[in-house]
């Protein structure tokens, strides 16, 4: 077999392991049930906001925080927690 | 030419490219890592960021219509009882509640559970309605006791009802959910004031007016439509900004490393080779074609592999890597388990951002050292 062969055969197994990734994307079933799932607890519960920085109210509630929330010990004093580094402040109006 | 010579040609041309890039392999294969590596990086982000924001996108639509809050001096303050029914009024509302919630810090296992009284709670006044989070780091099960101090001293004991399902814990996995008379006597709150008042308007397109309308009732509030809700999370998880810029900026300065030092110029080696393929007769073009093959090779390589690998990393590993970063101080989080959403055009946008200028970057330095006098660049 030659080289080009090898790498033809590398290549298609690769683009295979991506349409496999695909397919997998489209085919969990299950998560689309998960989805519903945490739509309807949403619903229920009027909930407005992701649970996924729970360390200070303003990052567990980003849409319900008011804009001096994150920088409440003072004026000016420096957002502390490490998750406002990675969650940029809302949108001025 | 005909086709089948044409192809016979790439071929061989793709067989030396292969050969000459065995002969690096070391370089070659680290430079592969390196590459692999910022693929998986930048990808695995944008997997995340784009499931992360799907899904508060599906699931923020069942959220309030419009939330209504006090302000004093800037702060969110409670509102009063009386408010709810002036704002029923307002035409085009279907109908307001007054809620109840805030958080609760837990000194034991330093977590902060946010206390939500549902508007139709289903336990009875003894009992909560705890968060898959809440229930693993205080490790409580359904049946458990568990003591929460109210604000005077005093200590009151639930019953845990249940454990709110796992699959909804993005958004549920800190809550404790219990009765109007429990939250009332567990804050010592005043029974005619709510924490906000939730908005039900029927017709979407009604919503921004109903907040104005809001303002003008209660012109020191803040009306938080669910588009606002939206929007938020949509500008969170945006690629220009926030969490993905963080993660991105690095791995895309490692990249540009990367390119820069295979733009800047060949080794003498490649240099040499490229000297001695010109002397036996090969073309400008097919030196160029040799480097071009050997920039597509090594970028799809890396391109796919890190790809696929993100793309486990994300959906199956459930983004075990950048749990650390996402968590930040916080110690109640939830199991990242998210269903794969895949954006075609941004995968696109990571194709043409990685692969395209590294195969340009290959075959710069080549076309200059190739246009160049063989004797001159052997020498």
């Amino acid at each position: 077999m030659r080289p080009s062969d090898r790498l033809l055969v590398a290549l298609a197994l690769a683009w295979l392991a991506l349409v496999g990734c695909w397919l997998h994307a489209t085919l969990r079933v299950r998560e689309a049930n998960d989805h519903r799932a945490a739509a309807a607890m949403v619903r229920r519960l009027g909930l407005t906001d992701l649970a996924l920085f729970t360390e200070a109210r303003y990052t567990r509630h980003p849409s319900q925080a008011d804009r001096f929330a994150p920088f409440q010990d003072h004026p000016g004093a420096v957002e502390h927690f490490p998750t406002g580094s990675v969650v940029a402040p809302p949108e001025g109006p | 030419m005909t086709a089948r010579a044409w192809l016979e040609r790439q071929r061989s041309l793709l067989d030396y490219t292969l050969a000459s890039l065995g002969r690096r392999r070391a370089k070659n294969l680290s430079l592969l890592l390196v590459y692999g590596l910022v693929v998986f990086a930048v990808a695995s982000t944008l997997l995340l960021a784009e499931a992360l924001r799907a899904e508060a996108t599906a699931a923020l639509r069942g959220a309030p219509d419009v939330v209504v809050q006090r302000l004093q001096a800037g702060r969110h303050d409670l509102i009063a009882a009386a408010e709810v029914e002036r704002l029923a009024a307002i035409r085009g509302v279907e109908r307001a509640a007054g809620r109840r919630w805030g958080y609760l810090y837990r000194p034991v296992s330093k977590a902060n559970l946010t206390v939500l009284v549902p508007e139709r709670f289903w336990g009875s006044d003894g009992e909560v309605v705890i968060g898959e989070g809440v229930a693993r780091v205080e490790h409580l099960s359904a049946g458990a006791t568990i003591y929460l101090p109210t604000g005077s001293g005093e200590v009151l004991a639930f019953t845990v009802r249940e454990v709110i399902p796992p699959e909804s814990s993005r958004f549920t996995t800190d809550l404790l959910l219990l009765s109007e008379a429990s939250f009332l006597r567990l804050f010592g709150a005043a029974p005619d004031r709510y924490t906000d008042i939730a908005l039900t308007v029927p017709n979407a397109r009604e919503i921004p007016k109903v907040a104005e309308k809001v303002l003008l009732l209660l012109p020191g509030a803040r009306a938080i439509t669910r588009l606002e809700m939206s929007r938020t999370y949509q500008s969170i998880f945006d690629w220009r900004s926030g969490l993905v810029m963080a993660m991105l900026s690095a791995a895309l300065l490692a990249f540009a490393l990367v390119a820069w030092d295979k733009a800047a110029g060949l080794s003498a080696e490649e240099r040499r080779e490229i000297g001695i393929l010109k002397a036996i007769g090969w073309d400008v073009s097919d030196v160029l074609l040799v480097k071009a093959w050997e920039g597509a090779v090594v970028s799809a390589a890396a391109f796919t592999g890190g790809l696929v690998a993100a793309y486990l990393h994300v959906f199956v590993g459930s983004a075990a890597l950048f749990a650390p970063v996402l968590q930040g101080w916080s110690t109640l989080s939830p199991r990242l388990h998210l269903a794969p959403a895949l954006d075609g055009l941004q995968l696109a946008t990571l194709f043409f951002l990685t692969v395209v200028p590294y195969t340009v970057a290959t075959v710069v330095p080549a076309w200059r050292s190739a246009t160049a006098d063989p004797d001159a660049v052997m020498r």
